[in-house]
């Protein structure tokens, strides 16, 4: 004897698993990447200091996850894991962010379809290229879909007001110190005030150096925010 | 999630929790077939390369290697590099045959840098040193057919805040050294002249020309190493690792150094000469 079956149509399904997954990445704070004049700012509402959202994925990319933490920390190792691999086969400059983004949508895409429970996260891969206009951002949901972003994305808790705060603020060639501060007034909003302490914060920044991630301690974040 | 074990190397790796390879590179190119290391039987005489050394400063380490590689008795390339930089506060430098020393290096240098990304934190100075040694004995089935590779692992340790070196052996034998630390074919008298010209707490400016006064007298007494090539504008690499990383000493500085040292040499034998002609 067999389970009792019960009809559930594929849009109720698929439906109900984006409910979930949405709820669940609702609740968690969120995480702001900027373009600056010089390169790309991560920052994140987080109180942690060991339980990273941001984090370095290769030369000129960084990863930035929200929701559920052990489940964007498989998806962070995995994409250090692909990205030191792929470079080691080929050469480093052939490790890209598009690709990479193609593959995490592969994957969230996979388990939102074929497993019963979806991620509960949202990433974003930004790359930092030779120029300005060759920087990437994507933004990749639950489901798998890849969003293209220009010049900033928010990602997690309440994004849609962040955006429409950071829409207000953002100029083009703002300087790593004002793409902070904006980025850190669009997480707070009017109500609230987040201090250095509140804030991880990493920068992938234009140089001649081959590593291009930097992490900002708070002493160096509670400088810049002043 | 992670039901997979993947074979495509290019496809994202996704492992089941008691079967992780956890921050380990090596490892990691195992499981995904993406380098297999077979024995092969059979001797080979590829490539070797040849003098290489560190010593200790009062800043952190000074290191140094010749840029010959030989075939027998051929010259096979005069321009090849031996001193890497292995992470921002340590380098390694290679003697023995080249093409797996410098595969060695490259897979080394993602070790490090893999470990870190995956952890959140860089290896401690004495994993490091481990994680090659590793490498080294991994390497003792190719040593046996000819293709030994005998490193030199030196950087700054940032918790104690000094320069420490380590030699290795062919079964990755690995050995802390206080001093100064050779490997390679010219490694005896190189390291004849370190034993004789080092101090304690000496300066970087100092340490450098002491090395390349060793380099130069490795290269005088062996065949396999190279001296300084004006002619080409080749001359040994040296580096020194301090608390602000890893850096190069400029080839323009190294040249001038070894025009002081040649000419306080050609001094010597000139008036060594004229001695012997007037007696």
């Amino acid at each position: 004897m067999g389970m009792p079956g019960f009809y559930v149509s594929p849009e109720q399904l698929i439906q109900d698993k984006a409910d979930f997954a949405r709820k669940g990445i609702a609740k968690g704070r969120a995480l702001v990447a900027m373009r600056f004049d010089n390169g790309i700012a991560l920052v994140a509402e987080n109180t942690s200091a060991t339980l990273r959202k941001v984090s370095e994925i290769y030369d000129r990319i960084a990863f930035g996850g929200v929701g559920r933490y052990n489940e964007f920390d498989q998806l962070r190792i995995a994409g250090v894991r692909h990205a030191d691999q792929k470079g080691f086969v080929y050469s480093r400059e052939d490790v890209d962010a598009r690709s990479l983004a193609n593959q995490y949508a592969q994957i969230m895409g996979q388990i939102f379809t074929h497993e019963p429970k979806p991620l509960e996260v949202e990433i974003l891969v930004a790359e930092i290229g030779r120029s300005a206009d060759e920087d990437q951002l994507f933004h990749i949901l639950y489901d798998g879909t890849v969003v293209d972003e220009r010049n900033f994305a928010a990602i997690g808790g309440d994004s849609e007001s962040i955006l429409a705060r950071i829409e207000e603020a953002w100029a083009q060639d703002l300087d790593v110190a004002s793409a902070i501060r904006t980025a850190g007034s669009a997480l707070a909003g009017e109500e609230r005030s987040l201090s250095a302490a509140d804030l991880e914060v990493a920068v992938l920044t234009r140089g001649d150096h081959r590593r291009t991630f930097r992490r900002l301690d708070d002493s160096a974040v509670a400088e810049l925010l002043d | 999630m992670y039901k997979r074990a993947v074979s495509n190397p290019m496809s994202m790796p996704f492992f089941t929790p008691g079967d992780d390879p956890g921050p380990n590179f090596v490892k990691l190119l195992e499981r995904t077939g993406t380098r297999i290391v077979r024995d092969l039987p059979g001797q080979i005489d590829a490539g070797h390369a040849t003098t290489v050394l560190a010593v200790r400063t009062v800043d952190g380490v000074v290191m140094a290697g010749d840029r010959r590689a030989t075939s027998g008795h051929l010259i096979s390339h005069r321009s090849i590099e031996k001193v890497f930089e292995a992470d921002r506060h340590s380098g390694v430098a290679i003697a023995g045959a080249a093409g797996p020393a410098i595969e060695m290096v490259k897979i080394f240098q993602v070790q490090l840098e893999h470990y870190e990304k995956v952890e959140g934190k860089e290896l401690s100075l004495d994993g490091k040193a481990n994680q090659l040694s590793a490498m080294v004995r991994g390497n003792l089935p190719a040593a046996m057919q000819g293709l030994a590779v005998v490193p030199l692992f030196a950087g700054f340790d940032e918790r104690r805040g000094t320069g420490r070196l380590y030699q290795f052996d062919l079964t990755g034998g690995r050995y802390e050294e206080r001093d100064y630390a050779t490997s390679g074919s010219g490694s005896l008298h190189a390291s004849t002249v370190l034993k004789l010209g080092f101090e304690d707490d000496m300066s970087t400016d100092a340490a450098v020309e002491l090395v390349l006064r060793a380099l130069w007298h490795a290269a005088d007494e062996d065949s396999a190493t190279g001296g300084p090539d004006p002619i080409r504008g080749i001359y040994p690499i040296v580096a020194s690792i301090e608390v602000e990383g890893f850096e190069r000493v400029p080839e323009d500085e190294i040249a001038t150094k070894f025009g002081a040292i040649t000419a306080s040499l050609g001094n010597r034998w000139a008036s060594a000469d004229d001695e012997g002609g007037e007696s």
